[in-house]
């Protein structure tokens, strides 16, 4: 199938998906369903884990470190206490393995009392009690009792390993001989929150049967259950998870909600009793996970008309205490290391180590946002070396069909680089605009305050630039992680001639509970609310896997349109052929109830060693191409990004709304780890640990963002669609920092772009000899 | 302790709790309200947003004691005529309509804002729009479908 633009304001999209051509709906996405659970979220009766009220439930809470590193040689409640009133809960407690089951068993419950504390906010004990206040007034009386060890905080210098990988192709020494041009460039970025609107949330209940039933704010309900097993030794049937409303994830809520789920289980299971365990926006940011920061060094060789023939790249993770999801966050890092750009001659290299703060785990992009801003920006810079427009050396170097990629990988099809990265450069006029803030620059040069630098203050202090960047996105799990995962999902026609979709797959904002049914009814040729989407409950559904790596629609949602189609062909067969929608009451009644378990099958012709790392790292790729516009103050380096165009291809456009919902916020994500999201560190401890000072955009600083969705189908999908979650937030923060260098000179290494970065950049550029961009010199 | 009198919703609510018992407590413990959201305690980010005699407050903020003989107005009572037909008022439906909802935890202070604003005589000018509503964070929209709602009924009206 051919690669289409869906230009906005037109009716381009699939007739089959538009379910209802009489609603409501304002634009071209008239006729698509709206939000499922839209209504009860606009009323305020959508229930929240924290908005459950469960009779006699007590409030828990963790006891934490306060070190980076140390000996736990005991734990002291003080004797003046009577705890005989409240349930206090230690290591000693589990009953199973003290481990968060996850890719290595490294990460304990709880410290236990002469094991080690390995960063600072680590879990140590649990408290629970009838009352919020008796729990702050104890809080403080429960002394840990420790001896120091020197922390380790540089992961360069830490010599715990969790991951390595080694990629090459071609013959790199022959590459950089053949290059006209060698350069080179180390780039840093820095921890990112996920920041949720809605803190990390569980409630446990003990149930009759020794087992537990947790109701939680979580992404994967599987991954708690299994975690729920091993630890507390329960069966498959004692653990039962149930995903209430969530409010947001981002990868957040992908691993942690194992661990607290487990805490407060440990603690209902003491106090024989609900227990109801809701952080605070301080407790989130302190203890959780976040994105990995990383140091990503680049040496490129190039010719003198812009043809990369030779990349050596190395990634460093700091994977912080515990190897959570590190291993596979690297190896995504490191997989789209190159960016999107044919070169015959690679080196990838990428190291995790540990280090004593808290442990880093998935937010969306897992991994590719820190290595992508690095590839852009090292592209950007060799583009200005050669004095190439941005857009002219991305035009000679992106992957076209049939191009290979580092692992060895023929891009067979579904291939849109250069379509998003045309629509991008023509929905922004880019040359035309970039002319103008050339000139612009090259007027104000050795005006202001800095010798021969950019500035003019006073009644010309603000600086416009514009700014391009282009990335891929491998589409679901890496490697041969679908096919290890064994995901199943099921469509079913129930005795009472009910239609319900049953899979693990959770609704944290994105839109599965409407997609999801949308895809299915289009499929049975019924309306969308007659279609039922099942509770994300272990009880009541199989393991579809977790709700991650943008494999949702892709994944799972070709399973359920697989499991519809055998579904509605079996209906049809019983009943002679009369169509499905006129058929399956009459076939519930005679039949009974019908149930299609839709195993995952392996992507036809997608094979990966492991081993070797060489193969299809991924079934397909999105693609997905920024333009920024800034605006920047050249007496306090303030930025202000005005504008971004997204252009993003899905492989399948299933419900324009959301998927458009999904690119502005993944790209204000971006804009937000470009510009300002920053987390500081003192002897391990994130110095900013409160929504007053870790900052995320607000209305005022988010840009205009304007959605272009392009459709590269991909074959292997029964609908073509590869995925949006992540795509949007790869690809904006280098535009941003381009268009901060189009702006004023200087290109900025570390995210994120602050002021005080771009002001030390301003004062050092007269040695680094980087010169003003020119503007329009696309050869 | 005393207890405090105000008007949530139009319906008379009386309470007998500490005087500095956060008003965001009130509504979601003791008059089980809890369309209302807390995402901070500390007023950075909106979700607990409600309107007190016609102005937005952050209701992590306000201690009971300062809410009594007040009117308070929460999400649940955004669209208390609308209800009573059985669907949502032109805001709500806006946001519906525009996918100005994602995951919903900012969405009740979203709305709450959004009302005090359009009943203030706010326009569709965008940057007014976004001034209104910069004191509540949303991680999941980029905002620009939000804004796209609320200016769709500052038309209408």
């Amino acid at each position: 199938m051919p690669t289409r633009t869906l230009t906005p304001g037109t009716e381009t999209l699939d007739r089959a998906l538009i379910v209802d051509p009489g609603q409501r709906v304002p634009g071209r996405a008239s006729g698509f369903p709206l939000r499922r659970e839209g209504p009860a979220k606009l009323t305020g009766a959508a229930k929240y884990t924290d908005d459950i009220v469960f009779p006699g439930a007590w409030y828990g809470i963790t006891i934490r470190s306060t070190e980076a590193r140390a000996k736990l040689v005991a734990i002291e409640p003080d004797p003046d206490v009577d705890w005989s009133k409240v349930v206090l809960a230690t290591a000693a407690d589990i009953p199973g393995d003290n481990v968060v089951s996850l890719i290595k068993d490294d990460q304990p419950l709880l410290v236990p009392v002469g094991g080690e504390i390995r960063h600072h906010a680590e879990p140590v004990a649990l408290l629970a009690a009838p009352d919020r206040e008796t729990l702050r007034q104890l809080k403080g009386r429960i002394r840990l009792v420790t001896e120091s060890l020197p922390p380790i905080f540089d992961p360069e210098q830490s010599d715990h390993v969790f991951a390595h990988y080694d990629v090459s192709r071609g013959d790199l020494d022959a590459g950089f001989h053949a290059a006209d041009v060698i350069l080179e460039g180390e780039y840093r970025v820095g921890h990112q929150e996920q920041l949720y609107i809605e803190n990390q949330a569980m409630i446990a209940v003990p149930g009759e049967d020794g087992g537990i039933v947790i109701h939680g704010s979580l992404q994967c309900p599987y991954y708690v259950h299994k975690a729920l097993k091993r630890a507390l030794k329960l069966s498959s049937v004692q653990a039962r998870v149930i995903q209430e409303e969530t409010g947001g994830g981002f990868g957040g809520k992908e691993e942690y909600p194992s661990m607290i789920a487990l805490h407060a289980s440990l603690l209902a299971l003491k106090a024989r009793r609900p227990v109801r365990m809701i952080y605070d926006r301080h407790e989130d940011i302190a203890a959780t996970t976040k994105r990995h920061p990383a140091i990503v060094r680049h040496r490129t060789g190039v010719t003198r008309d812009g043809r990369l023939v030779a990349q050596d790249i190395e990634v460093v993770m700091d994977g912080g205490a515990y190897c959570t999801l590190t291993p596979v966050v690297l190896s995504r890092g490191v997989l789209h290391a190159g960016g999107p750009y044919r070169c015959p001659n690679v080196r990838l290299r990428g190291t995790a180590t540990r280090t004593n703060t808290p442990p880093n785990g998935a937010f969306r992009g897992f991994g590719a946002p820190q290595t992508e801003f690095a590839a852009e920006t090292q592209l950007n810079r060799l583009a200005e070396r050669l004095n190439i427009s941005p857009a002219e050396i991305r035009r000679r170097n992106v992957y076209r069909l049939n191009d290979t990629t580092p692992t060895g990988q023929v891009l067979r099809e579904s291939v849109a680089g250069e379509e998003v990265l045309e629509q991008a450069l023509s929905a922004s006029i880019f040359e035309r605009v970039r002319e103008r803030t050339g000139r612009e620059a090259a007027a104000r040069r050795g005006s202001g305050t800095i010798p021969t630098g950019a500035l003019r203050t006073g009644d010309q202090r603000i600086a416009a630039g514009i700014g391009l960047a282009l990335a891929w996105h491998g589409a679901g799990f890496t490697g041969s992680g679908e096919v290890m995962l064994k995901s199943v999902a099921s469509v079913e026609l129930t005795a009472d001639a009910r239609i319900r979709v049953l899979t693990a797959n959770t609704e944290m904002g994105q839109g599965t509970k409407t997609v999801f049914p949308q895809m299915v009814a289009a499929e049975l040729g019924v309306p969308v609310d007659w279609v039922e989407y099942a509770p994300q409950d272990t009880a009541e559904v199989l393991d579809s896997g977790p709700t991650v790596a943008s494999r949702t629609v892709m994944v799972v949602g070709g399973l359920t349109i697989l499991a519809a189609r055998r579904l509605k062909a079996e209906v049809e067969e019983r009943s002679a052929g009369v169509p499905f929608h006129e058929a399956f009451r009459d076939d519930a009644r005679t039949h009974g109830g019908t149930r299609i378990d839709q195993p995952f099958e392996p992507y036809p012709g997608v094979v990966f060693d492991d081993v070797t790392y060489m193969g299809d790292a991924y079934p397909a790729y999105g693609w997905a191409a920024a333009v920024a516009t800034v605006e920047v103050d050249l007496d306090t380096a303030e930025v202000h990004v005005r504008d971004v165009i997204a252009v993003d291809d899905v492989g399948k456009v299933i419900h324009p709304i959301l998927c458009e919902g999904q690119v502005e916020g993944g790209t204000l994500q971006a804009v937000g780890y470009a510009t300002i999201e920053e987390i500081k560190l003192r002897d391990g401890r994130y110095l900013n640990d409160r929504l007053a000072t870790y900052l995320i955009p607000t209305a005022l600083d988010a840009p205009t963002i304007r959605t272009i969705l392009v459709e590269a189908p991909y074959s292997g999908a029964p609908h073509g669609a590869k995925g949006v979650g992540e795509l949007p937030m790869d690809v904006a923060a280098p535009a941003v920092v381009a268009a901060i260098h189009d702006a004023t000179g200087v290109w900025i290494h570390e995210l994120p772009a602050t002021p005080e970065r771009i002001l030390a950049a301003l004062h050092g550029s007269t040695d680094s000899g980087s010169p003003v961009a020119e503007g329009g010199t696309s050869a | 302790m005393s207890a405090y009198r105000f008007l949530v919703n139009g319906a008379p609510a009386e309470v007998d709790v500490p005087g500095m018992r956060r008003l965001l407590d009130v509504l979601r413990e003791d008059l089980g309200l809890t369309g209302t959201k807390e995402g901070c305690g500390e007023g950075e980010c909106g979700a607990c947003s409600v309107i007190l005699d016609g102005q937005v407050v952050d209701s992590c903020l306000v201690p009971i004691c300062q809410v009594e003989g007040r009117i308070v107005r929460t999400v649940e009572g955004l669209s208390l005529a609308a209800r009573e037909r059985g669907s949502l008022d032109t805001l709500q439906e806006a946001f519906l309509d525009h996918g100005a909802a994602q995951c919903g935890i900012c969405t009740p202070g979203m709305l709450v804002a959004a009302r005090a604003y359009l009943d203030g005589g706010g326009d569709a000018d965008e940057d007014r729009i976004r001034e209104a509503i910069a004191g509540n964070l949303c991680r999941c929209t980029g905002y620009t479908k939000i804004v796209d709602a609320i200016a769709a009924v500052a038309h209408v009206d």
